[in-house]
């Protein structure tokens, strides 16, 4: 399989006074497609800064960082804003969702900004695959927690991204939805989208097909890793 | 779905929010339709209070050239009389085309309106018609001799006097009874209210023989006029008023007036920007979160600058129109609150809103939007998307 991302050495480095923070100091790893990743560590491990990294939201400090084959490291903003756009699905705990807007205007809003003219079939398809469809006229407000969720996915998916990027994606849902999303990320993977998600939820971790554990800001062996001791 | 809409339902979000920032700009837009509006309908309603005059210039006695020419304008007493004798010697002039002697008095009627007020009697001769074609006939005619017992009243004195052709009427003060011999239609202006009597028996009734109150003169070429000023310049007695000289005074009058609801309507306007900036702002730190979102999945700068831009424009467009509709439905107050405070105001309508007015109003409200607009847009469009996403956690 092809690696949809591929990390060499990525550091980033924060300045506090005169102290350097090393948020993440050499991070190497690829993800396939088809692949399902997640990324574990405690609080200050430096997971979300590689999330933003990943998701072409920063930029590392140092290293090197592929998405679809393209070197992206020193990518302008309009060019990594590109890149999100045509490579990048997002998934959000929080989901972010523009309240006065229904759940298939939403979903659109990718096209939107990419100002390509908006495929009804591609909508539908979409909807149906996440289940959605069937409230895809509702505003988002009025929707349940599993429901704005399906919606997040599905505008994560409208622009038929490589990689999917989920932040804590059950974080918010109830046992039995948060299986039913995690099926959904499932069969996406098998159809050869890469998923990776970052998480506290290890049960969810587990099931993924492969577990990164951060600590420090570095790769470590599962037995090395705090989250479990 | 365009970012239009996008903007527009955003403005759904806090409802009485919105509705205020757009009553605001719509507040500051009537004031301004209503100025710009006056400003205009002001000017044409002087021009067709002078214009009707039927003359061009304006023999009187000498005094404030300004006062008798508003006084003749507007009626009222006060007036200063000069001698007949200077009209037969102006009317040898050959420069002159037509030539009218008239003699204004005002008479105090304790039942006039409930509570007492002036009418004004107007003495004329038969060239006063001349000089003023349009006047027509309502009904009855023109006096049997100069020197009769007869007056011709104008549309709407007629009416507040409630009088016909043949009927009688009693001029308090001087206790004299007088018969209508004529009434004259409508014709927009102060003529409307005056009653009109022969120039010999308005001198004699009102003991003011072979005095006058203002000469109206037309000339043949209007270039001649500073010529025909100087000529009459030795007259001691009397003074030589252009009305266009009157037209720009009185409108200079005004601007006092009108330079100080100019800076109503400036003061309004700046408070409008800064409560679209305001409502716009809040609107823009309570969606960090949101823009950070959207910058995260495809938005470009220029996309989230254009979705709040948006959002001003139709703040200030929907304020443009329910400003403009405001002004239009509030014209005839403006005009009454207006007409109270002027020292002058012409008959006719004051408030003159036409639709290129309206248009206007709705392309500076817009621009309004977009002046407004820039601060906000500009801060929304700079987020970077980790800190806006980041900055509820």
């Amino acid at each position: 399989m092809d690696n949809i991302l591929e990390s060499k050495s990525i550091k980033k480095y924060y300045h506090r006074g005169s102290e350097t923070v090393k948020a993440l100091d050499g991070v190497d790893f690829e993800i396939a497609s088809g692949e399902m990743v997640a990324i574990v560590g405690p609080s200050g491990s430096g997971k979300t800064t590689l999330m933003n990294i990943i998701s072409c939201l920063d930029n590392p400090t140092e290293g090197q960082l592929k998405i679809a084959g393209k070197d992206v490291t020193n990518y302008t903003e309009s060019q990594l804003i590109k890149i999100r756009r045509e490579n990048i699905g997002f998934v959000f705990q929080q989901f972010y969702l523009i309240p006065t807007l229904t759940a298939k205007e939403n979903i659109e809003l990718p096209f939107v900004f990419s100002k390509k003219s908006i495929d009804p079939q591609r909508i539908n398809t979409v909807m149906e695959r996440v289940g959605i469809q069937s409230k895809q006229n509702i505003q988002v407000n009025q929707l349940s927690g599993g429901d704005k969720q399906r919606c997040c996915l599905a505008r994560s998916l409208m622009n038929d991204p490589a990689i999917l990027i989920a932040d804590e994606p059950t974080g918010k849902l109830e046992t039995q939805v948060r299986d039913a999303i995690f099926s959904l990320f499932d069969e996406l993977v098998q159809s050869g989208l890469a998923i990776f998600i970052a998480t506290h939820d290890l049960e969810l971790a587990e099931k993924t097909q492969r577990i990164i554990h951060l600590q420090d800001g570095k790769i470590v062996q599962r037995e090395e890793s705090s989250l479990y001791w | 779905m365009k970012l239009f809409i996008i903007a527009f339902k955003n403005l759904k979000r806090k409802k009485t929010r919105s509705v205020l920032t757009i009553g605001g700009v719509a507040i500051a837009v009537a004031v301004l339709v209503s100025l710009l509006g006056f400003n205009a309908g002001y000017q044409i309603a002087l021009n067709n209070d002078v214009d009707k005059m039927g003359y061009q210039v304006l023999v009187t006695a000498k005094g404030c050239p300004y006062e008798a020419a508003t006084l003749m304008l507007k009626g009222g007493g006060g007036l200063r009389f000069m001698e007949e004798e200077v009209f037969d010697r102006i009317v040898q002039d050959e420069r002159i085309d037509k030539i009218t002697p008239q003699l204004i008095n005002t008479v105090f009627d304790a039942d006039k309106d409930g509570g007492g007020g002036f009418t004004m009697f107007m003495g004329i001769e038969k060239s006063y018609l001349t000089l003023k074609p349009w006047t027509e006939f309502k009904e009855g005619e023109w006096f049997s001799d100069e020197n009769a017992d007869e007056v011709i009243i104008g549309y709407e004195a007629a009416e507040l006097e409630q009088r016909r052709a043949g009927d009688k009427i009693f001029i308090p003060g001087i206790d004299k009874v007088l018969t209508v011999s004529g009434i004259f239609e409508r014709t927009g202006t102060q003529d409307d209210g005056v009653i009109m009597l022969p120039l010999k028996t308005a001198q004699r009734i009102f003991d003011l023989e072979k005095k006058l109150t203002g000469i109206g003169i037309k000339l043949k070429d209007m270039t001649e006029l500073p010529a025909f000023e100087e000529d009459l310049y030795d007259e001691a007695s009397i003074q030589v008023i252009s009305m266009a000289q009157v037209k720009g005074t009185i409108m200079n009058l005004i601007s006092t007036a009108q330079i100080l609801v100019t800076s109503v309507a400036f003061i309004a306007i700046i408070v409008a920007i800064f409560g679209v900036v305001n409502t716009i702002l809040m609107s823009v730190f309570e969606r960090t979160q949101e823009i950070g979102v959207m910058k995260a999945i495809g938005a470009s700068k220029l996309d989230v600058f254009s979705l709040i831009w948006y959002e001003t424009i139709l703040i200030c467009g929907l304020g443009g129109i329910v400003g403009s509709i405001i002004a239009i439905l509030a014209g005839n107050s403006v005009e009454f609150f207006v007409k109270k405070l002027l020292p002058y105001a012409p008959e006719g309508n004051l408030v003159h809103i036409t639709s290129g007015l309206l248009l206007l109003s709705l392309v500076g409200a817009i621009v309004l939007g977009l002046v407004s607009g820039i601060y906000p847009a500009y801060r929304a469009s700079s987020m970077r998307p980790i800190e806006a996403i980041r900055s509820g956690e």
